[in-house]
C-alpha cells in the first residue's frame, strides 16, 4: 500500500484580534459574534476552496474538510456544502469529509443521502468520516445530552450503514430515529459503501468500534506526533489484542506541516501564523471541553486531568516557535528536514493516511501555496512507498473512483461546441 | 461508660432495593425520633416523606432529613442511580424513566398509601406519600406527583429545577469547572467549597481522578434531565399536581433565582412560597433549621 496524503483545510477565521486570548473567553461555542464579518467571509471561503482545488492539481491523494459549529478556527458547519463545490471543480483527489457528526442529524439518514450524493457527484471519490463530535460542537452547540451522545452516535451509524447496504426498503425503529420507510435514494457509487474513517480525539472505546467494523481510525490532534505516539501505541496494542491485520492503512494522523527552502525560512515565513493558531485558535474555555457524561469512565481513568486545576487555568502557557517545532506540534523546515521528520512520524505512528495541515491560522494564500507545492513536489514522493510491499494485499481504506467518471470541465467543453445564439454576434 | 453507650446512634439506616425494572440502589431510612424507645408501634402511623437529592447527591448525614425525623416524620431517601457504587444508571434515560424509578423505589419500600397524616389535602384516605426534593430532586418529585397525584399527600420542593425563564437564564453548571461551582451554589462560597469537596486535595491525581469519575457518572446522569436546558415541560403537566405544595427557596439563590419560585407558584394549583434568608441554591446545607421548620409545618399540617 502507498501512504495517502490528504490536504486538509480547517477554514479558520484569520482576523482574531491580538488581545483575543485575554479579552475573550473562548474561540468556540460562545465566540464573540461581532468578530465575524460576512463580507470578509465571502473572500475567505473562496480562497480556502481555491486552495483545496490547488491541492488536487498538486497531486495530493485527497482533499479534506470537516464539521465544526460556532468555532472561529473552523467556519465550516456544513462540510458537505464545500465538498459539493470541490466535487464539481476537481477530478482526481479523494473528497475526504472527515466528517459528518452523525449524532447531530435528525434523522441521521440525512447523512446517508448527502454522502451518497457526494459519492455520485464525485464519481466515487468520497471518503466518509463519522466523528462522534467534540463536546463543543455536539453538546454545547447542538444541545445533545452528553451521557447519551455515544448511544445516539452508534444508532445513527447503524441506520446509515443499513441505508447504504440494504437493497430493500426497511423500517428503522431506533430510540432516536424512528423511520417507517428507509429507502436511500440516491445510493453511493462505491459498493458496499465508501471507505469509513472514524476521526478520534482520544476516546479509547472508539478503537474497538473501528476494529469491530474494520474502519480507519484517525487521530486528529493538534498536539503533534510526539504527543500522539502514546495514544497510537495504545491503538496498535488493541489491534494486536483483537487479532486484526496490522496494515498501516488502518490508521491516520493529522499533522501540521510547514515547508520552505530552508529551516530558517520556515521560521521566518510561518512562525507568526502557527502562533496565531496555537495561541488564539486553540483558546477554548476548558469548561466546554469535558461535560460530565461525554467521556466514559474508562477514558477518564486513562487520561490526564491537569487542565481542570485552577492553577493551570491561570498559567495557560504561551507556546513559542521553538516549543512547537521541538515538541513535534509542527513539522517545519526545508524539504529534507520535513521529509525526515515526516518519515519518523509515519513510522512511529504506523499510519497509512496523513491529514496534512498545510494551511493554519491566518496564513496568507501565497505562503499556503508555497508550502504545499514544495511539500507535494519535494517531500511527498519520497514518502509514499515507505511501507513497500509489506501490505500490498491489505485493503487500503481508500476510495475507488469510477474509471470513466464525468469531469465537469469536459462537459463544459462539449457545451461550447454548440453555436452561440445569433451566430455569436454580440447584441 | 462502654463504647456502645458513647457511640452516637446512626442517623439513618441504609437498605438496598432492586426495582422491578432491575435498578439496584441504596435507600436511606430516617426513623421518627421516638421509634427507638417505644418501637415501631408508636411510630407506625408517622407520616412518611420520600426525599430526593439534588445533582450533588446526599452530602453527609443530611441535617434537613435528620431534622424532619426528629420532628416526627419517617423520611425515606433513595440514592439515585449513579450516586452509589451500583452502576445501573444506563437503565434510565429520560424524565419519565426518572419519575417512574421514584415510584418503583416507593413500591419496593412498601410506601404506597403510607402517608398517614390526614388526607394529605387530596381527599384520598391514608393521605398518600409525601414527596420532597431539592433542585434536581425537586424536579423529579414534581414529575412523580404529576404522574400519580392520588398517591401523593403533600409536596415540598426546595428550589426545584425544571423550568426555564428566558429573562432569568440559569447558569450552565455543565460548563463550569469544579472550582467555579461554590460561587454559584452558595450564598457564602467559602462555606460552599468545604461542603462540596469535603476538604479533598485536588492536587493529588488519584483524588482528582476519583472526583472526575464520580462527576462524570453523577452529573452525566443529571444531564439526562437537565442538559442543555433544565426544562422537560413540567409546566404543561403542573395542573395535575393538586396536592398542597410548599416551595422553599433561598433568597440568595444564584443558580435558580427566586423568580422561579414565582413561576412554580403560578403553575401549581395549590402552592405557597417560603423564602429563606442567608441561603443560596444549597439552602438545605446553608439554613437547615429554617428549612426543617418550614417543611415540618407543611407536611404535618
Amino acid at each position: 500500500m502507498t501512504v495517502k496524503f490528504c490536504w486538509f483545510n480547517l477554514m479558520p477565521w484569520p482576523d482574531l484580534p491580538d488581545d483575543f486570548k485575554t479579552e475573550h473567553r473562548s474561540v468556540w461555542v460562545d465566540i464573540d459574534g461581532s468578530l465575524f464579518d460576512p463580507e470578509r467571509a465571502n473572500g475567505i471561503y473562496h480562497e480556502y476552496m481555491d486552495q483545496l482545488e490547488f491541492a488536487d492539481e498538486l497531486g495530493f491523494d485527497g482533499i479534506g474538510v470537516n464539521e465544526h459549529h460556532q468555532n472561529a478556527y473552523g467556519i465550516m458547519p456544513s462540510p458537505n456544502i464545500i465538498a459539493a463545490g470541490l466535487a464539481r471543480r476537481t477530478s482526481q483527489a479523494a473528497i475526504c469529509v472527515i466528517g459528518n457528526s452523525i449524532a447531530l442529524y435528525n434523522p441521521a439518514h440525512r447523512v446517508a443521502e448527502e454522502f451518497a450524493m457526494l459519492d455520485c457527484l464525485s464519481g466515487g471519490r468520497l471518503v466518509a468520516g463519522f466523528p462522534v463530535g467534540t463536546p463543543m460542537d455536539t453538546n454545547f452547540t447542538y444541545g445533545q445530552i452528553p451521557a447519551l451522545t455515544r448511544e445516539k452516535y452508534y444508532e445513527a451509524h447503524d441506520l446509515i450503514m443499513e441505508a447504504w447496504t440494504n437493497p430493500d426498503m426497511f423500517a428503522f425503529d431506533g430510540k432516536y430515529n424512528q423511520l417507517r420507510y428507509v429507502n436511500c435514494w440516491p445510493k453511493p457509487i462505491q459498493q458496499p459503501h465508501p471507505p469509513i474513517y472514524i476521526p478520534g480525539g482520544g476516546s479509547i472505546e472508539t478503537w474497538d468500534f473501528c476494529l469491530e467494523h474494520d474502519y480507519n481510525y484517525s487521530y486528529l490532534s493538534f498536539n503533534g506526533y510526539l504527543a500522539g505516539q502514546t495514544l497510537m501505541d495504545g491503538y496498535w496494542n488493541r489491534v494486536s489484542e483483537m487479532d486484526k491485520s496490522e496494515s498501516p492503512g488502518r490508521a491516520g494522523f493529522a499533522q501540521i506541516i510547514c515547508t520552505a527552502a530552508t529551516d530558517a525560512e520556515a521560521e521566518e515565513l510561518y512562525s507568526e501564523h502557527m502562533l496565531y493558531f496555537f495561541n488564539r485558535c486553540l483558546h477554548v474555555f476548558p469548561g466546554f471541553a469535558d461535560p460530565p457524561g461525554y467521556r466514559t469512565v474508562k477514558t477518564i481513568q486513562a487520561g490526564k486531568l491537569d487542565q481542570f486545576r485552577k492553577e493551570n487555568q491561570a498559567l495557560f502557557k504561551r507556546l513559542t516557535w521553538k516549543d512547537l517545532v521541538e515538541g513535534g506540534y509542527v513539522i517545519a523546515g526545508s524539504p529534507d528536514t520535513v521529509r525526515e521528520r515526516m518519515e519518523d512520524m509515519i513510522r512511529r505512528l504506523r499510519v497509512g493516511t496523513v491529514f496534512c495541515l498545510l494551511h493554519m491560522g491566518n496564513m496568507p494564500d501565497w505562503k499556503t501555496r508555497y508550502s504545499s507545492q514544495l511539500f507535494a513536489e519535494k517531500v511527498m514522493p519520497g514518502l509514499r512507498d515507505i511501507w513497500g510491499d509489506d501490505f500490498a494485499d491489505a485493503p487500503d481504506w481508500w476510495c475507488k473512483p469510477m474509471a470513466e467518471r464525468v469531469r465537469p470541465e469536459a462537459t463544459m467543453a462539449d457545451a461550447r461546441r454548440y453555436p452561440e445564439p445569433n451566430g455569436g454576434a454580440s447584441a | 461508660m462502654s463504647a456502645a453507650e458513647t457511640a452516637p446512634a446512626p442517623v439513618f439506616e441504609e437498605v438496598v432495593v432492586t426495582t422491578r425494572r432491575g435498578v439496584t440502589a441504596p435507600v436511606r431510612v430516617y426513623e421518627p425520633a421516638d421509634a427507638g424507645e417505644n418501637g415501631a408501634a408508636s411510630t407506625a402511623g408517622a407520616p412518611t416523606a420520600m426525599a430526593l437529592h439534588g445533582a450533588g447527591g446526599w452530602l453527609g448525614d443530611e441535617p434537613v432529613l435528620a431534622g424532619l425525623a426528629a420532628a416526627g416524620l419517617r423520611v425515606v431517601a433513595p440514592v439515585w442511580p449513579a450516586w452509589s457504587e451500583h452502576t445501573d444508571e444506563d437503565r434510565l434515560s429520560d424524565m419519565l424513566d426518572f419519575a417512574l424509578h421514584g415510584w418503583d423505589v416507593a413500591t419496593e419500600m412498601g410506601l404506597l398509601g403510607a402517608g398517614g397524616a390526614g388526607d394529605g389535602g387530596n381527599g384520598v384516605a391514608g393521605g398518600g406519600l409525601h414527596l420532597m426534593g431539592h433542585s434536581m430532586g425537586g424536579m423529579i418529585a414534581a414529575e412523580m406527583a404529576a404522574l400519580a397525584p392520588q398517591s401523593v399527600g403533600r409536596v415540598a420542593l426546595m428550589c426545584p429545577a425544571g423550568m426555564w425563564l428566558r429573562d432569568h437564564p440559569i447558569p450552565d453548571i455543565f460548563a463550569m469547572l469544579p472550582y467555579q461551582l461554590a460561587e454559584v451554589l452558595f450564598a457564602d462560597p467559602n462555606v460552599g467549597e468545604e461542603v462540596l469537596t469535603g476538604g479533598a486535595d485536588f492536587s493529588d491525581n488519584e483524588t482528582l481522578t476519583r472526583f472526575m469519575v464520580a462527576r462524570a457518572r453523577q452529573q452525566g446522569m443529571a444531564g439526562k434531565i437537565l442538559f442543555p436546558i433544565p426544562n422537560r415541560r413540567f409546566s404543561e403537566r403542573a395542573y395535575r399536581v393538586t396536592n398542597p405544595t410548599l416551595l422553599v427557596w433561598g433568597r440568595q439563590d444564584r443558580l435558580i433565582p427566586s423568580a422561579y419560585a414565582d413561576a412554580w407558584h403560578a403553575a401549581l394549583p395549590d402552592a405557597s412560597i417560603e423564602l429563606v434568608e442567608g441561603a443560596g441554591h444549597m439552602l438545605p446545607y446553608e439554613q437547615p433549621a429554617a428549612v426543617v421548620t418550614a417543611i415540618t409545618a407543611h407536611l404535618t399540617a
